[in-house]
Protein backbone atom coordinates (compact mmCIF):
# COMPACT_ATOMS: atom_id res chain seq x y z
CA UNK A 1 0.00 0.00 0.00
CA UNK A 2 2.96 2.17 1.02
CA UNK A 3 4.18 2.69 -2.77
CA UNK A 4 0.39 4.00 -4.00
CA UNK A 5 -0.52 0.57 -5.95
CA UNK A 6 -3.97 0.86 -3.53
CA UNK A 7 -4.56 4.24 -4.43
CA UNK A 8 -3.61 7.75 -2.68
CA UNK A 9 -5.62 7.30 -0.15
CA UNK A 10 -4.44 4.45 1.52
CA UNK A 11 -0.74 5.51 0.70
CA UNK A 12 -1.39 8.49 2.78
CA UNK A 13 -3.26 6.34 5.07
CA UNK A 14 -0.29 3.95 5.48
CA UNK A 15 2.62 6.53 5.75
CA UNK A 16 0.66 7.64 8.68
CA UNK A 17 0.43 3.93 10.14
CA UNK A 18 4.46 3.80 9.57
CA UNK A 19 4.99 7.04 11.12
CA UNK A 20 3.13 6.24 14.43
CA UNK A 21 4.38 3.02 14.44
CA UNK A 22 8.12 4.14 14.54
CA UNK A 23 6.89 6.58 17.32
CA UNK A 24 5.72 4.24 19.39
CA UNK A 25 8.66 1.53 18.59
CA UNK A 26 6.69 -1.27 17.10
CA UNK A 27 8.10 -3.88 15.01
CA UNK A 28 5.68 -4.19 12.73
CA UNK A 29 1.87 -3.48 12.13
CA UNK A 30 -0.90 -6.47 12.50
CA UNK A 31 -3.99 -6.71 10.46
CA UNK A 32 -7.11 -5.56 11.52
CA UNK A 33 -10.88 -6.16 10.96
CA UNK A 34 -12.79 -3.99 13.87
CA UNK A 35 -12.62 -0.31 14.05
CA UNK A 36 -14.10 2.15 16.12
CA UNK A 37 -13.70 5.81 15.49
CA UNK A 38 -14.86 9.32 14.70
CA UNK A 39 -13.53 9.03 10.87
CA UNK A 40 -14.41 12.41 9.02
CA UNK A 41 -16.39 13.82 12.04
CA UNK A 42 -16.88 17.59 10.89
CA UNK A 43 -17.18 20.56 13.84
CA UNK A 44 -17.23 24.15 13.17
CA UNK A 45 -13.58 24.43 13.86
CA UNK A 46 -12.69 22.11 11.48
CA UNK A 47 -15.12 23.43 8.70
CA UNK A 48 -14.45 26.54 9.04
CA UNK A 49 -10.27 26.35 9.18
CA UNK A 50 -10.25 23.58 5.91
CA UNK A 51 -12.38 26.15 4.02
CA UNK A 52 -9.70 28.36 4.56
CA UNK A 53 -6.92 26.14 4.29
CA UNK A 54 -7.68 23.84 1.60
CA UNK A 55 -10.68 23.90 -0.43
CA UNK A 56 -13.40 22.90 2.84
CA UNK A 57 -15.12 19.83 1.47
CA UNK A 58 -14.89 15.85 3.01
CA UNK A 59 -12.31 14.83 1.67
CA UNK A 60 -10.44 17.89 2.75
CA UNK A 61 -10.97 17.18 5.76
CA UNK A 62 -10.16 13.85 6.05
CA UNK A 63 -7.09 13.65 3.94
CA UNK A 64 -5.44 17.01 5.83
CA UNK A 65 -6.75 16.13 9.67
CA UNK A 66 -7.73 12.14 9.51
CA UNK A 67 -4.97 10.94 7.59
CA UNK A 68 -2.91 14.26 8.53
CA UNK A 69 -1.37 14.36 4.64
CA UNK A 70 -0.14 17.26 2.80
CA UNK A 71 -2.25 16.87 0.17
CA UNK A 72 -6.26 16.51 -0.85
CA UNK A 73 -6.84 12.58 -1.92
CA UNK A 74 -10.01 10.82 -2.65
CA UNK A 75 -11.37 8.95 0.17
CA UNK A 76 -12.37 5.55 -0.81
CA UNK A 77 -14.69 3.00 1.20
CA UNK A 78 -13.48 1.44 4.58
CA UNK A 79 -11.74 -1.79 3.85
CA UNK A 80 -11.89 -2.87 6.88
CA UNK A 81 -14.99 -3.02 9.24
CA UNK A 82 -15.87 0.31 10.90
CA UNK A 83 -18.22 1.88 13.24
CA UNK A 84 -18.21 5.20 14.12
CA UNK A 85 -18.65 6.38 18.15
CA UNK A 86 -20.44 8.72 19.69
CA UNK A 87 -21.34 12.12 18.11
CA UNK A 88 -21.90 15.61 19.47
CA UNK A 89 -25.97 15.90 17.69
CA UNK A 90 -28.59 13.99 18.45
CA UNK A 91 -30.76 14.14 14.90
CA UNK A 92 -34.62 14.37 17.26
CA UNK A 93 -33.29 16.47 20.33
CA UNK A 94 -30.22 18.88 19.17
CA UNK A 95 -32.39 21.74 19.82
CA UNK A 96 -33.10 20.64 23.44
CA UNK A 97 -29.42 20.50 24.18
CA UNK A 98 -29.18 23.48 22.78
CA UNK A 99 -27.20 23.38 19.43
CA UNK A 100 -26.35 25.74 17.22
CA UNK A 101 -28.23 24.66 13.34
CA UNK A 102 -24.63 25.33 11.81
CA UNK A 103 -23.03 22.63 13.88
CA UNK A 104 -25.82 20.03 13.52
CA UNK A 105 -25.83 20.41 9.83
CA UNK A 106 -22.17 20.10 9.34
CA UNK A 107 -22.41 17.34 11.43
CA UNK A 108 -25.29 16.23 8.98
CA UNK A 109 -23.02 16.52 6.59
CA UNK A 110 -19.89 14.59 7.70
CA UNK A 111 -22.46 11.92 8.78
CA UNK A 112 -23.59 11.44 5.40
CA UNK A 113 -20.42 11.23 3.89
CA UNK A 114 -18.91 8.77 5.92
CA UNK A 115 -21.81 6.53 5.75
CA UNK A 116 -21.19 6.77 2.20
CA UNK A 117 -17.74 4.86 2.45
CA UNK A 118 -19.21 1.88 4.07
CA UNK A 119 -18.92 3.06 8.32
CA UNK A 120 -21.59 1.88 10.25
CA UNK A 121 -23.08 5.42 12.30
CA UNK A 122 -23.52 3.66 15.49
CA UNK A 123 -23.22 7.23 17.41
CA UNK A 124 -22.32 5.77 20.75
CA UNK A 125 -19.64 5.13 23.07
CA UNK A 126 -21.02 1.11 23.75
CA UNK A 127 -20.44 -0.19 20.10
CA UNK A 128 -20.64 -4.02 21.75
CA UNK A 129 -24.22 -2.75 22.98
CA UNK A 130 -25.32 -1.55 19.41
CA UNK A 131 -24.04 -4.56 16.80
CA UNK A 132 -20.45 -4.60 17.44
CA UNK A 133 -19.18 -7.19 19.39
CA UNK A 134 -15.95 -8.62 18.64
CA UNK A 135 -15.19 -12.19 19.82
CA UNK A 136 -11.40 -13.06 21.96
CA UNK A 137 -8.23 -12.59 20.46
CA UNK A 138 -9.60 -10.60 17.63
CA UNK A 139 -7.11 -6.78 16.85
CA UNK A 140 -9.31 -4.20 17.18
CA UNK A 141 -8.53 -0.73 16.78
CA UNK A 142 -10.78 1.84 18.96
CA UNK A 143 -11.07 4.88 20.28
CA UNK A 144 -13.37 6.11 23.68
CA UNK A 145 -11.80 4.66 26.54
CA UNK A 146 -14.68 2.70 28.23
CA UNK A 147 -15.28 1.01 25.30
CA UNK A 148 -11.69 -0.24 25.30
CA UNK A 149 -11.22 -1.16 28.50
CA UNK A 150 -14.55 -3.40 27.91
CA UNK A 151 -13.00 -4.83 24.98
CA UNK A 152 -9.94 -5.54 26.07
CA UNK A 153 -11.22 -6.96 29.57
CA UNK A 154 -14.67 -8.40 29.24
CA UNK A 155 -14.83 -9.82 25.29
CA UNK A 156 -10.61 -10.79 25.68
CA UNK A 157 -10.22 -8.96 22.39
CA UNK A 158 -7.35 -6.55 21.71
CA UNK A 159 -6.63 -3.01 21.34
CA UNK A 160 -5.66 0.17 22.64
CA UNK A 161 -6.28 3.04 22.80
CA UNK A 162 -6.27 4.34 19.15
CA UNK A 163 -6.88 7.98 18.33
CA UNK A 164 -8.85 9.69 15.79
CA UNK A 165 -5.92 9.51 12.88
CA UNK A 166 -4.95 6.10 13.43
CA UNK A 167 -8.18 4.70 13.64
CA UNK A 168 -9.34 6.56 10.12
CA UNK A 169 -6.20 5.11 8.54
CA UNK A 170 -6.68 1.93 9.98
CA UNK A 171 -10.45 2.34 8.49
CA UNK A 172 -8.57 2.54 4.71
CA UNK A 173 -5.76 -0.22 5.50
CA UNK A 174 -6.98 -3.02 8.33
CA UNK A 175 -4.12 -2.43 9.75
CA UNK A 176 -2.66 -1.18 13.21
CA UNK A 177 0.82 -0.78 14.99
CA UNK A 178 1.41 -4.41 16.63
CA UNK A 179 1.73 -2.62 20.12
CA UNK A 180 0.83 -2.87 23.68
CA UNK A 181 -2.32 -4.54 24.20
CA UNK A 182 -1.89 -6.71 21.06
CA UNK A 183 0.88 -8.25 22.79
CA UNK A 184 0.92 -11.50 25.47
CA UNK A 185 3.26 -10.22 27.30
CA UNK A 186 1.55 -6.49 27.95
CA UNK A 187 -1.97 -8.30 28.82
CA UNK A 188 -1.07 -9.85 32.25
CA UNK A 189 -1.98 -8.38 35.62
CA UNK A 190 0.01 -5.68 37.63
CA UNK A 191 -1.82 -4.74 40.77
CA UNK A 192 -3.34 -7.32 42.95
CA UNK A 193 -7.04 -5.37 44.03
CA UNK A 194 -8.46 -7.49 47.36
CA UNK A 195 -11.96 -7.32 47.28
CA UNK A 196 -13.59 -8.19 50.73
CA UNK A 197 -17.29 -7.45 50.42
CA UNK A 198 -19.85 -8.33 48.06
CA UNK A 199 -19.81 -5.41 45.23
CA UNK A 200 -23.34 -5.28 44.41
CA UNK A 201 -25.26 -2.06 43.01
CA UNK A 202 -24.05 -0.53 39.98
CA UNK A 203 -22.96 2.13 41.95
CA UNK A 204 -20.64 -0.04 44.23
CA UNK A 205 -18.88 -1.18 41.04
CA UNK A 206 -18.61 2.51 39.72
CA UNK A 207 -16.91 3.20 43.18
CA UNK A 208 -14.96 0.23 43.02
CA UNK A 209 -13.41 0.73 39.45
CA UNK A 210 -12.42 5.20 40.32
CA UNK A 211 -10.68 3.57 43.61
CA UNK A 212 -8.49 1.03 41.03
CA UNK A 213 -7.90 3.71 38.29
CA UNK A 214 -6.78 6.32 41.39
CA UNK A 215 -4.51 3.45 42.75
CA UNK A 216 -2.90 1.87 39.50
CA UNK A 217 -2.98 4.61 37.02
CA UNK A 218 -2.14 3.07 34.21
CA UNK A 219 -1.57 -0.20 35.06
CA UNK A 220 -3.71 -3.54 35.05
CA UNK A 221 -5.49 -4.59 37.99
CA UNK A 222 -6.77 -7.86 39.42
CA UNK A 223 -9.57 -7.97 41.55
CA UNK A 224 -9.56 -11.20 43.89
CA UNK A 225 -12.80 -11.49 45.54
CA UNK A 226 -16.61 -12.71 45.40
CA UNK A 227 -18.19 -11.13 42.07
CA UNK A 228 -20.90 -11.44 40.43
CA UNK A 229 -20.98 -9.06 37.51
CA UNK A 230 -23.18 -8.36 34.82
CA UNK A 231 -22.38 -6.32 31.78
CA UNK A 232 -23.81 -3.20 32.76
CA UNK A 233 -21.51 -3.58 36.15
CA UNK A 234 -18.55 -4.19 33.94
CA UNK A 235 -19.17 -1.18 31.70
CA UNK A 236 -19.44 1.40 35.18
CA UNK A 237 -17.07 -0.34 36.53
CA UNK A 238 -14.27 0.10 33.50
CA UNK A 239 -15.44 3.12 32.25
CA UNK A 240 -14.86 4.30 36.03
CA UNK A 241 -11.10 3.29 35.64
CA UNK A 242 -10.07 4.29 32.45
CA UNK A 243 -11.21 7.81 34.00
CA UNK A 244 -9.59 8.37 37.04
CA UNK A 245 -6.89 6.58 35.79
CA UNK A 246 -5.60 5.36 32.35
CA UNK A 247 -6.87 1.68 32.99
CA UNK A 248 -7.49 -0.02 29.57
CA UNK A 249 -7.39 -3.77 30.82
CA UNK A 250 -8.67 -5.25 34.02
CA UNK A 251 -8.80 -8.99 35.45
CA UNK A 252 -11.51 -10.19 37.53
CA UNK A 253 -9.94 -13.73 38.59
CA UNK A 254 -12.57 -16.38 38.04
CA UNK A 255 -14.68 -14.33 35.69
CA UNK A 256 -12.95 -12.25 32.64
CA UNK A 257 -11.32 -14.38 29.82
CA UNK A 258 -8.10 -14.00 30.35
CA UNK A 259 -8.28 -14.42 34.04
CA UNK A 260 -8.79 -18.37 34.84
CA UNK A 261 -7.52 -17.94 38.29
CA UNK A 262 -5.44 -14.91 40.07
CA UNK A 263 -1.73 -16.52 39.45
CA UNK A 264 -3.05 -16.95 35.65
CA UNK A 265 -3.75 -13.01 35.74
CA UNK A 266 -0.39 -12.14 36.40
CA UNK A 267 1.25 -14.82 34.30
CA UNK A 268 3.40 -16.45 37.29
CA UNK A 269 4.32 -13.31 38.21
CA UNK A 270 4.07 -11.26 41.43
CA UNK A 271 1.90 -8.26 41.81
CA UNK A 272 3.50 -5.14 41.88
CA UNK A 273 1.66 -4.59 44.90
CA UNK A 274 -1.44 -5.40 46.70
CA UNK A 275 -4.01 -3.29 47.62
CA UNK A 276 -7.11 -4.16 49.85
CA UNK A 277 -10.54 -2.47 49.36
CA UNK A 278 -12.63 -2.66 52.18
CA UNK A 279 -15.15 -0.27 53.54
CA UNK A 280 -13.16 3.02 54.65
CA UNK A 281 -11.68 2.68 50.70
CA UNK A 282 -15.34 3.15 49.18
CA UNK A 283 -16.19 5.62 51.59
CA UNK A 284 -12.97 7.86 50.48
CA UNK A 285 -14.10 7.23 47.14
CA UNK A 286 -17.28 8.59 47.56
CA UNK A 287 -16.57 11.30 49.16
CA UNK A 288 -14.33 11.82 46.76
CA UNK A 289 -16.89 11.64 43.56
CA UNK A 290 -19.34 13.96 45.44
CA UNK A 291 -16.39 16.71 46.41
CA UNK A 292 -17.48 18.80 44.29
CA UNK A 293 -21.47 18.96 45.61
CA UNK A 294 -22.83 20.98 48.13
CA UNK A 295 -26.31 22.26 47.36
CA UNK A 296 -29.35 19.64 47.67
CA UNK A 297 -31.17 21.58 45.63
CA UNK A 298 -31.13 19.40 42.08
CA UNK A 299 -31.66 20.91 38.53
CA UNK A 300 -31.19 18.42 36.55
CA UNK A 301 -30.73 14.46 36.59
CA UNK A 302 -28.47 12.58 33.77
CA UNK A 303 -28.54 9.29 33.49
CA UNK A 304 -26.57 7.10 30.01
CA UNK A 305 -22.95 7.32 31.21
CA UNK A 306 -21.74 5.03 29.07
CA UNK A 307 -24.65 4.66 27.05
CA UNK A 308 -27.45 3.02 28.49
CA UNK A 309 -28.39 -0.31 27.84
CA UNK A 310 -32.13 -1.44 27.07
CA UNK A 311 -32.58 -3.09 30.81
CA UNK A 312 -31.37 0.33 32.17
CA UNK A 313 -33.94 2.04 30.45
CA UNK A 314 -36.41 -0.53 31.93
CA UNK A 315 -34.75 -0.02 35.09
CA UNK A 316 -35.29 3.48 34.71
CA UNK A 317 -38.65 3.64 33.46
CA UNK A 318 -39.63 1.20 36.77
CA UNK A 319 -38.70 3.26 39.59
CA UNK A 320 -40.26 6.41 37.56
CA UNK A 321 -43.70 4.36 37.32
CA UNK A 322 -46.51 6.62 38.67
CA UNK A 323 -44.25 9.51 39.29
CA UNK A 324 -43.67 12.87 37.39
CA UNK A 325 -40.16 14.73 37.06
CA UNK A 326 -40.30 17.92 39.02
CA UNK A 327 -41.15 20.88 37.87
CA UNK A 328 -37.64 21.96 38.28
CA UNK A 329 -35.33 19.38 37.98
CA UNK A 330 -34.64 17.94 34.30
CA UNK A 331 -34.29 14.11 33.62
CA UNK A 332 -32.23 13.10 30.36
CA UNK A 333 -31.42 9.49 29.67
CA UNK A 334 -28.45 9.04 26.94
CA UNK A 335 -28.49 5.65 25.08
CA UNK A 336 -27.15 4.48 20.91
CA UNK A 337 -29.67 5.02 18.30
CA UNK A 338 -29.88 1.01 18.43
CA UNK A 339 -30.89 0.52 22.01
CA UNK A 340 -33.67 3.33 21.54
CA UNK A 341 -35.21 2.05 18.61
CA UNK A 342 -36.06 -1.09 20.50
CA UNK A 343 -37.25 1.42 23.52
CA UNK A 344 -39.62 2.92 21.19
CA UNK A 345 -41.13 0.00 19.54
CA UNK A 346 -41.31 -1.35 23.45
CA UNK A 347 -43.19 1.73 24.51
CA UNK A 348 -40.50 2.65 27.23
CA UNK A 349 -39.61 5.85 25.59
CA UNK A 350 -43.24 7.03 25.69
CA UNK A 351 -43.50 5.97 29.20
CA UNK A 352 -40.32 8.09 30.14
CA UNK A 353 -41.57 10.89 28.25
CA UNK A 354 -44.83 10.54 29.93
CA UNK A 355 -43.14 10.78 33.08
CA UNK A 356 -41.35 14.46 31.92
CA UNK A 357 -38.28 12.62 31.01
CA UNK A 358 -36.70 12.78 27.32
CA UNK A 359 -34.65 9.76 26.20
CA UNK A 360 -31.22 11.29 23.51
CA UNK A 361 -29.03 9.42 21.53
CA UNK A 362 -25.67 10.14 20.23
CA UNK A 363 -24.04 11.82 23.00
CA UNK A 364 -23.75 12.79 26.28
CA UNK A 365 -23.64 15.62 28.67
CA UNK A 366 -19.92 16.30 28.52
CA UNK A 367 -19.46 15.53 24.91
CA UNK A 368 -22.15 17.76 23.55
CA UNK A 369 -21.17 20.05 26.08
CA UNK A 370 -24.99 20.72 27.16
CA UNK A 371 -27.03 20.98 30.65
CA UNK A 372 -30.38 22.36 30.60
CA UNK A 373 -29.92 26.07 31.13
CA UNK A 374 -29.75 27.45 34.48
CA UNK A 375 -28.11 24.55 35.78
CA UNK A 376 -25.75 24.46 39.19
CA UNK A 377 -26.50 21.15 40.40
CA UNK A 378 -26.59 17.47 38.70
CA UNK A 379 -26.81 14.05 40.29
CA UNK A 380 -25.27 11.30 38.44
CA UNK A 381 -25.10 7.51 38.78
CA UNK A 382 -21.88 7.11 36.63
CA UNK A 383 -18.50 7.73 38.10
CA UNK A 384 -17.12 8.92 34.72
CA UNK A 385 -19.67 11.44 34.23
CA UNK A 386 -19.09 12.71 37.83
CA UNK A 387 -15.61 12.72 36.79
CA UNK A 388 -15.42 14.69 33.73
CA UNK A 389 -18.85 17.11 33.67
CA UNK A 390 -18.47 19.56 36.99
CA UNK A 391 -15.13 20.21 35.19
CA UNK A 392 -16.56 20.28 31.96
CA UNK A 393 -19.77 22.57 32.85
CA UNK A 394 -18.72 24.11 35.93
CA UNK A 395 -21.09 22.70 37.94
CA UNK A 396 -21.56 20.84 41.16
CA UNK A 397 -22.76 16.81 40.73
CA UNK A 398 -24.00 14.63 43.55
CA UNK A 399 -23.43 10.54 42.61
CA UNK A 400 -24.96 7.91 43.77
CA UNK A 401 -27.36 5.03 42.96
CA UNK A 402 -30.40 5.79 39.79
CA UNK A 403 -32.44 5.14 42.54
CA UNK A 404 -31.33 8.03 44.43
CA UNK A 405 -30.94 10.09 41.03
CA UNK A 406 -34.75 8.89 39.73
CA UNK A 407 -36.06 9.97 43.75
CA UNK A 408 -33.92 13.63 42.81
CA UNK A 409 -35.47 14.07 39.29
CA UNK A 410 -38.82 13.06 41.04
CA UNK A 411 -38.33 15.79 44.22
CA UNK A 412 -36.25 18.29 42.99
CA UNK A 413 -34.05 17.36 46.05
CA UNK A 414 -30.70 15.18 46.46
CA UNK A 415 -30.91 12.49 49.08
CA UNK A 416 -28.39 10.19 48.51
CA UNK A 417 -26.51 8.56 51.82
CA UNK A 418 -23.25 7.91 51.90
CA UNK A 419 -22.21 4.33 52.47
CA UNK B 1 29.84 33.82 34.61
CA UNK B 2 29.66 30.42 33.93
CA UNK B 3 26.51 28.34 32.67
CA UNK B 4 25.53 25.30 34.27
CA UNK B 5 24.80 22.33 30.74
CA UNK B 6 23.84 19.01 30.24
CA UNK B 7 23.16 16.11 27.89
CA UNK B 8 20.86 13.77 27.72
CA UNK B 9 20.51 11.10 25.08
CA UNK B 10 16.93 9.31 24.13
CA UNK B 11 14.84 7.79 21.51
CA UNK B 12 13.16 9.70 18.42
CA UNK B 13 10.02 9.36 18.66
CA UNK B 14 9.29 12.02 15.72
CA UNK B 15 12.41 13.68 14.45
CA UNK B 16 13.78 17.14 13.70
CA UNK B 17 15.67 20.07 15.60
CA UNK B 18 14.63 22.60 17.50
CA UNK B 19 15.73 24.80 20.44
CA UNK B 20 13.58 27.26 22.93
CA UNK B 21 12.59 27.64 26.56
CA UNK B 22 11.61 24.45 29.03
CA UNK B 23 7.95 23.90 30.20
CA UNK B 24 8.11 21.34 32.70
CA UNK B 25 5.46 19.15 34.44
CA UNK B 26 5.96 16.19 36.60
CA UNK B 27 1.98 15.37 35.67
CA UNK B 28 0.31 14.10 33.16
CA UNK B 29 -1.45 16.21 30.80
CA UNK B 30 -4.76 15.50 29.36
CA UNK B 31 -5.88 16.17 25.65
CA UNK B 32 -9.91 16.53 24.93
CA UNK B 33 -11.22 17.86 28.07
CA UNK B 34 -7.77 19.35 29.75
CA UNK B 35 -6.41 21.75 27.15
CA UNK B 36 -7.63 24.60 25.10
CA UNK B 37 -6.34 23.91 21.48
CA UNK B 38 -6.76 27.40 20.73
CA UNK B 39 -5.50 29.70 23.07
CA UNK B 40 -2.57 26.70 23.73
CA UNK B 41 -3.54 26.58 27.16
CA UNK B 42 -3.30 23.84 30.24
CA UNK B 43 -7.24 23.89 31.25
CA UNK B 44 -7.80 20.72 33.80
CA UNK B 45 -9.13 22.15 37.15
CA UNK B 46 -6.68 20.47 39.48
CA UNK B 47 -3.66 20.42 37.03
CA UNK B 48 -0.67 22.59 38.25
CA UNK B 49 -0.26 24.20 34.97
CA UNK B 50 -3.89 25.24 34.74
CA UNK B 51 -3.67 28.26 32.72
CA UNK B 52 -0.07 28.37 31.51
CA UNK B 53 0.51 28.49 27.54
CA UNK B 54 2.53 25.51 25.84
CA UNK B 55 2.78 27.50 22.69
CA UNK B 56 6.19 27.51 21.59
CA UNK B 57 8.02 25.45 24.71
CA UNK B 58 9.79 22.75 24.91
CA UNK B 59 7.06 20.74 26.76
CA UNK B 60 8.87 18.13 29.57
CA UNK B 61 6.34 15.95 30.97
CA UNK B 62 5.51 12.37 31.58
CA UNK B 63 3.11 11.44 29.30
CA UNK B 64 -0.54 11.84 28.47
CA UNK B 65 -3.97 10.42 29.76
CA UNK B 66 -7.63 10.65 29.57
CA UNK B 67 -9.99 10.52 26.55
CA UNK B 68 -8.63 9.12 22.84
CA UNK B 69 -9.18 12.71 21.97
CA UNK B 70 -5.97 13.04 23.11
CA UNK B 71 -4.08 13.36 19.82
CA UNK B 72 -7.28 15.29 17.87
CA UNK B 73 -7.12 17.52 20.50
CA UNK B 74 -3.29 18.40 20.45
CA UNK B 75 -3.42 18.24 16.60
CA UNK B 76 -5.60 21.28 16.27
CA UNK B 77 -2.99 22.92 18.34
CA UNK B 78 -0.83 22.90 15.76
CA UNK B 79 -3.63 24.26 12.92
CA UNK B 80 -4.24 26.97 15.55
CA UNK B 81 -0.32 27.47 15.87
CA UNK B 82 -0.35 26.91 19.30
CA UNK B 83 1.61 23.61 19.14
CA UNK B 84 4.69 23.79 21.44
CA UNK B 85 7.85 23.27 19.65
CA UNK B 86 9.33 20.11 21.03
CA UNK B 87 7.77 16.98 23.27
CA UNK B 88 9.97 15.23 25.65
CA UNK B 89 8.67 12.69 27.82
CA UNK B 90 9.10 9.49 30.11
CA UNK B 91 6.07 7.28 29.69
CA UNK B 92 5.40 6.16 25.94
CA UNK B 93 1.71 5.26 25.55
CA UNK B 94 -0.69 5.36 22.30
CA UNK B 95 -2.25 8.67 22.82
CA UNK B 96 1.30 10.80 23.32
CA UNK B 97 3.14 9.02 20.18
CA UNK B 98 0.16 9.93 18.11
CA UNK B 99 -0.41 13.07 18.92
CA UNK B 100 3.74 13.88 18.44
CA UNK B 101 2.70 12.50 15.27
CA UNK B 102 0.80 14.57 14.33
CA UNK B 103 1.83 17.90 15.57
CA UNK B 104 4.87 17.03 13.84
CA UNK B 105 7.10 18.16 16.48
CA UNK B 106 10.32 16.77 17.21
CA UNK B 107 9.61 14.32 19.93
CA UNK B 108 11.93 12.25 22.75
CA UNK B 109 11.53 9.37 24.69
CA UNK B 110 13.77 6.33 26.75
CA UNK B 111 16.44 8.75 28.41
CA UNK B 112 19.37 7.89 29.49
CA UNK B 113 18.36 9.71 32.80
CA UNK B 114 14.78 11.58 34.29
CA UNK B 115 14.41 15.05 32.50
CA UNK B 116 11.73 15.93 34.97
CA UNK B 117 14.49 15.45 37.70
CA UNK B 118 16.87 17.61 35.09
CA UNK B 119 14.96 20.00 33.48
CA UNK B 120 13.44 23.02 35.02
CA UNK B 121 10.99 25.73 33.60
CA UNK B 122 12.69 28.04 31.81
CA UNK B 123 16.30 26.27 31.06
CA UNK B 124 17.12 26.95 27.07
CA UNK B 125 16.68 23.18 25.72
CA UNK B 126 18.08 22.20 22.42
CA UNK B 127 16.13 19.12 21.25
CA UNK B 128 18.40 16.63 18.35
CA UNK B 129 15.57 14.34 17.70
CA UNK B 130 17.54 13.08 14.74
CA UNK B 131 20.64 12.11 16.53
CA UNK B 132 18.50 11.15 20.05
CA UNK B 133 20.42 14.36 22.10
CA UNK B 134 19.05 16.97 23.82
CA UNK B 135 21.14 20.05 25.29
CA UNK B 136 20.42 21.87 28.48
CA UNK B 137 21.58 25.23 29.49
CA UNK B 138 20.38 25.79 32.96
CA UNK B 139 19.23 29.49 34.38
CA UNK B 140 20.01 28.35 37.86
CA UNK B 141 23.00 25.98 38.69
CA UNK B 142 22.14 22.36 39.82
CA UNK B 143 23.94 19.53 41.73
CA UNK B 144 27.13 18.47 39.99
CA UNK B 145 25.00 14.81 40.04
CA UNK B 146 22.52 16.28 38.36
CA UNK B 147 24.19 17.97 35.43
CA UNK B 148 26.50 14.41 35.44
CA UNK B 149 24.02 12.00 35.82
CA UNK B 150 26.13 10.09 38.57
Amino acid sequence: MLDGKDGKARQKAMELLVRYGEALGAERLVATDNIAGVPGSSNPFLAKYYHQHGGGNHDAIFSLFDLDSDEIVEVPKASAHTCHLQGGYDPDNWQLLGASPEGFKISQESEAYIAGRGVQILKTCTPYLAGNVPKKGDHCAWMESSAVVYCNSVIGARTNTEGRESTSAAMLTGKIPDWGFHLDENRLGSHLIEVDFEIESVMDWGMLGYFCGEVVGEKIPVLNGKFKADLIRHKHFGAAAASSGGVEMYHIAGVTPEAPSVEAAFGGRKPLEVIKYGLAEKRRTYDNLNSRAKDTDVDYVMLGCPHYSLEQIQGAVELLEGKKVNANTQLWVFTSRAVKAVADAQGLSKRLRDSGAVLVTDTCSSIAQAVPPGTKVAALDSAKQTHYLPAIMNIQAWFGTTQDCINAAVTGRWNGVRP
Amino acid sequence: MSVDTAVLKGRKVVGGVVEGEALVTRQTISGWGGINPTLGTITETRHELRGVSFKDKILVFPGAKGSSGWSAMFHMTRLSGTAPKALLFTEMTTKVALGAVVMRVPSMTDFDRNPLDLIETGDWVKVDADRGIVEVRMIAPRSAALRTGS
